[in-house]
């Protein structure tokens, strides 16, 4: 029976009524008395040298308050990054400074050279229009594999070679791979592209800056998933400002996907300039800016080769690597190609040795960083890529290989650093089989092929780590901070109370799962509880949203804080009650003494901690509010297996996706509406990166993709609908809800499912395909088809 | 600058606007009415959806002169008289057609432009009418369904939650 409330209940969400009346509250709803607009001039070079920056006429056009250069950046911090890795030979990656304006040299199409403050927006863009720059152009490098080349154009004039990191993992292992490499009795190799991506949040980034002289406070409203991490690296790295005098504030925020991770320059830019000019400070980015200066994802070029034995058990992995860093490190681009993608590549699958290599190069464009699912995807593609390929090159079942090499013991060590605690793949991929129809689809196919066009069926498993993440772990891996969260329960005399939490939503639903939970705990309505989040000023140090970490790390610290909210509270029943504290319990918002009828109201504990009349004054501090911090032992594994089932027109190369069935195991579940909507979301990007989008550069480093006329989003005709379970849980053993997120998982599960159909579609019309490259286009299709 | 006077939501409006003040940006910066969102600058993503004298059009592709003297509807104005939701903002809260937020008042306001012309669509025109309008969080899936609920279609068939 479905639950009407609490842990489990598809509760409506309560954030949609202001979402649906035009009453959110976004940045770029936000305007200040007195602000005033920056305009951002970028370079529309990827490589050259700034010879002149003349901002002197531009200085008198109308409306101008001030105009900035890389020269009023020179004495203050760069733009940090917030996660080292240390080299295949122990040596720390290259970090090349990255100024907030650009000085001397530009290194990318989109970087921020000037920044006019005007009155209006439009006088700010028309005395961009004035300044008069100079840019000696330089040779670009956009591939990686040419970047790594001796003589190849230097984006970075200190680094030869281009090479941020060259990393070895687990480096021990080389040796005991490339033997298992030689004794295999089959070797199955694959060279791929995991394809660049723009994340394309509907809500283009806004920053605005304010200072209040009266007391020295920096205030900056941005659109961020964790305004705290903002906080702390603009605060500390960049502008020098202590937190006590910095606020940070992320209101509603209209989708994230990673790239509202990351510190910006516009953010530190709006803050600063705001105390230069003394009155707010507001940009707003157009969608052209944001294909120029989001940072992107993905962008991997791999080589992986799979060994295995006669009788087709997986004995040893080997991928080599080239990660586009673009131009300069964002936040944490580091980590994507290493921690979050090395330690993924056992995937679903017991292969006892496993090599990763990765180089990460820099080239003449925008920044990579995390893009929903983040290393994971990449890990995933290619894995279950090259296992598709392996299946048909030994000429066995895909679904019976990966069924033969599946872990199906838990906890289980990988050989690449990480230990899963539960999962349970036989029955994610039974789930699937059941839902994908297996046995009805060759009466599928010929019904197409029976309408001229080829069907294809295409199925893969996943595996990611979420809830991110044990603070010590991640900082022996590099990581420059913890990634613990936080959350302060405050319960009001009345009863009702208010969570603030570090986690942040924007779009996830946490005002409504999130008040679920402390509903279920305390026996009380989820109208009585509000949830508090994306402001410094209100919520305690908290490391925010990415990593499907939210209701693993974020709900995990609520708990603790709500337990101890109980706690307390009992004491004080008891205490009304006179009984002893270990007698009473807590039901459906009242407490009782065990064994008898005598009971007391929620609200009347609440009342008696607030108007602490006749209370044990001794022995309990009146109020009830309380406050966790919450690390967690291990990352999460969420896992599932996706099919996708394709009709592909073999005279135009057009594929259309006409079923997609998701098997996922989240282990327990707060809100499966919310979850469900999740999944759906996370296909649509992955069958976006698996069909449509690609972010595309010239060889000069021109973005060729940078609008929506030419960045191919998905659109609602593009997909169908999905046929998506969660049914299959094993909770997670180390956190308090058992819970392992789910906000990635259809991202990084669904574009091999899609590939692999698409494969499979074109080897049933009589065409040998080894591989296709996303995304997989008509042209691309037709081409592969007809070669 | 131009004056310009429409009626929004079925009050009186009126502004001083330049030449090229998008109708997004007057309703947005002029009047207050924040609920139309602007997500590019190429007419593609649909997140600034208004009706103009009953018809759907992107407020970011029509200059606020152009409105001048016209009757224009923003998602402020879509819930019932006594301020609850509309059977469309409802069907879409139900169906769970939101998640962001940041698209969905283009995306109502789409939907009734849709349902006033083809009061029951079949899944296919309604994917195929909102070709106009992008959503990045929902993968569609919940917003068809929410329209065609919408619509006094029974649902119950198409998948889960």
């Amino acid at each position: 029976m479905p639950k009407d409330g609490g842990i489990g209940a598809s509760s409506k969400r309560r954030e949609d009524v202001r979402f649906l009346t035009g009453n959110g509250k976004y940045t770029d709803d936000i305007n200040m008395r007195g602000q005033a607009y920056v305009h951002f001039l970028r370079s529309d070079v990827a490589h050259g040298t700034l010879t002149k920056v003349d901002t002197s006429a531009a200085a008198e056009m109308p409306g101008v308050v001030q105009i900035f250069t890389g020269a009023d950046f020179v004495e203050i911090g760069g733009m940090p990054c917030g996660w080292q890795v240390t080299d295949k030979h122990g040596d720390p990656m290259h970090e090349p400074k990255h100024p907030v304006l650009a000085h001397g040299k530009v290194r990318h199409v989109g970087e921020p050279i000037a920044a006019v403050v005007a009155e209006t927006l439009a006088q700010a863009r028309d005395a961009a229009e004035a300044i008069e720059v100079d840019i000696a152009e330089l040779p670009a490098v956009v591939n990686m594999k040419d970047a790594v080349k001796d003589g190849a154009p230097k984006v970075h004039d200190e680094l030869p070679g281009n090479l941020c990191y060259d990393w070895g993992f687990v480096e021990e292992n080389k040796g005991a791979v490339d033997e298992a490499f030689e004794k295999a009795a089959h070797v199955t190799t694959l060279e791929l592209t995991n394809n660049r991506l723009v994340a394309n949040p509907m809500e283009p980034r806004v920053a605005i800056g304010d200072f209040d002289r009266s007391d020295g406070e920096h205030t900056l409203y941005t659109t961020s998933q964790n305004p705290h991490v903002i906080r702390l690296l603009m605060g500390a790295f960049v502008l020098g400002i202590p937190e006590h005098k910095l606020r940070v504030v992320a209101p509603d925020v209209g989708g994230g996907f990673g790239t509202k991770i990351f510190h910006y320059q516009e953010e530190a830019f709006c803050t600063f300039a705001a105390k230069a000019v003394n009155r707010p400070v507001k940009w707003t980015s157009t969608r052209s800016e944001a294909f120029v200066s989001d940072a992107h994802g993905r962008d991997h070029v791999t080589k992986i080769e799979l060994a295995l034995d006669a009788e087709n058990n997986f004995t040893a992995l080997r991928t080599d690597t080239y990660a586009n860093m673009g131009a300069y490190l964002s936040t944490f681009a580091p980590s994507v190609p290493t921690w979050l993608h090395g330690t993924l590549m056992a995937g679903n699958y017991k292969t006892p040795l496993i090599y990763v290599n990765v180089k990460a190069v820099f080239t003449n464009t925008v920044p990579v960083d995390a893009y929903r699912g983040a290393g994971r995807p990449e890990a995933t593609y290619q894995l279950e890529r090259l296992v598709d390929m392996a299946a048909h090159e030994l000429g066995v079942d895909p679904i019976a290989l990966r069924r033969q090499n599946f872990i199906t013991e838990f906890p289980y060590a990988t050989p690449v650093a990480v230990e899963y605690d539960t999962g349970d793949y036989v029955a994610t991929m039974d789930k699937l089989e059941e839902m994908a129809d297996l046995s009805g689809f060759e009466a599928r196919r010929k019904a197409s092929e029976a309408k001229g066009k080829l069907r294809g069926f295409g199925v893969n498993c996943y595996i990611e780590a979420c809830g991110i993440a044990p603070s010590n772990l991640v900082g022996q891996l590099g990581a420059r901070a913890g990634l613990y969260e936080s959350a302060t329960v405050r319960v009001n005399a009345t009863g009702g109370l208010v969570v603030m939490t570090g986690s942040h939503s924007h779009g996830q639903g946490h005002e409504t799962s999130f008040a679920q939970v402390v509903a279920e705990m305390i026996g009380i309505d989820e109208s009585m509880i509000d949830i508090v989040h994306g402001d410094t000023s209100k919520v305690p140090m908290g490391m925010g949203t990415y990593g499907s970490r939210s209701i693993a790390v974020g709900g995990s610290a609520m708990v603790r804080a709500t337990e101890k909210i109980i706690a307390k509270a009992k004491k004080i029943a008891s205490h009304l009650l006179e009984a002893s504290e270990g007698d009473i319990e807590l039901k459906d918002g009242a407490f009782s003494v065990a064994g008898t009828d005598k009971s007391v109201a929620w609200g009347d504990v609440t009342l008696a901690a607030y108007v602490p009349h006749n209370y044990p004054l001794d022995d309990i501090e009146p109020g009830l509010e309380e406050t966790a911090f919450y690390d967690p032992a291990n990352f999460t594994y969420p896992s599932g297996a996706y099919a996708c089932e394709v009709e592909l027109d073999p005279d135009t190369g057009q594929v259309s996706i006409e079923r997609f069935s998701a098997a996922d195991d989240f282990g327990n579940i707060i809100n499966p509406m919310i979850v469900t909507g999740q999944v759906h979301g996370g296909i649509a990007q992955g069958v976006g990166q698996a069909l449509l989008e690609n972010c595309a550069y010239d060889e000069e480093g021109q973005l060729l993709s940078a609008s929506y006329m030419d960045y191919a989003m998905p659109r609602a005709s593009d997909l169908p609908f999905y046929d998506v379970d969660h049914s299959c849980q094993t909770p997670c053993t180390h956190n308090p809800l058992g819970v392992k997120g789910c906000g990635e998982a259809g991202a990084i599960g669904s574009p091999p499912a899609v590939v692999n159909a698409v494969i499979n579609a074109m080897r049933s019309g009589g065409h040998d395909v080894k591989h296709i490259d996303m995304p997989v286009s008509p042209a691309r299709v037709w081409a592969a088809m007809n070669g | 600058m131009t004056q310009v006077k429409m009626t929004v939501n079925g009050k009186a409006a009126s502004g001083e606007v330049e030449g090229r003040t998008l109708l997004a940006q007057f309703l947005r910066e002029d009047q207050g009415l924040t609920g139309t969102h602007i997500g590019c600058d190429t007419s593609q993503c649909g997140a600034c959806v208004v009706h103009v004298n009953g018809e759907a059009v992107k407020a970011c592709t029509m200059l606020a002169i152009e409105a001048d003297g016209a009757n224009v509807d923003t998602i402020e104005g879509q819930a019932d008289a006594d301020g609850s939701l509309n059977v469309i903002q409802q069907a879409f809260q139900d169906h769970h057609g939101l998640q962001c937020g940041f698209c969905t008042p283009g995306m109502v306001m789409s939907a009734a432009a849709l349902l006033k012309e083809n009061p029951k669509p079949s899944e296919a025109e309604v994917r195929h009418y909102l070709d106009g309008n992008i959503c990045r969080c929902t993968g569609y899936h919940n917003i068809v369904k929410a329209i065609m609920a919408a619509s006094g279609q029974d649902v119950s068939a198409i998948a889960a939650e």
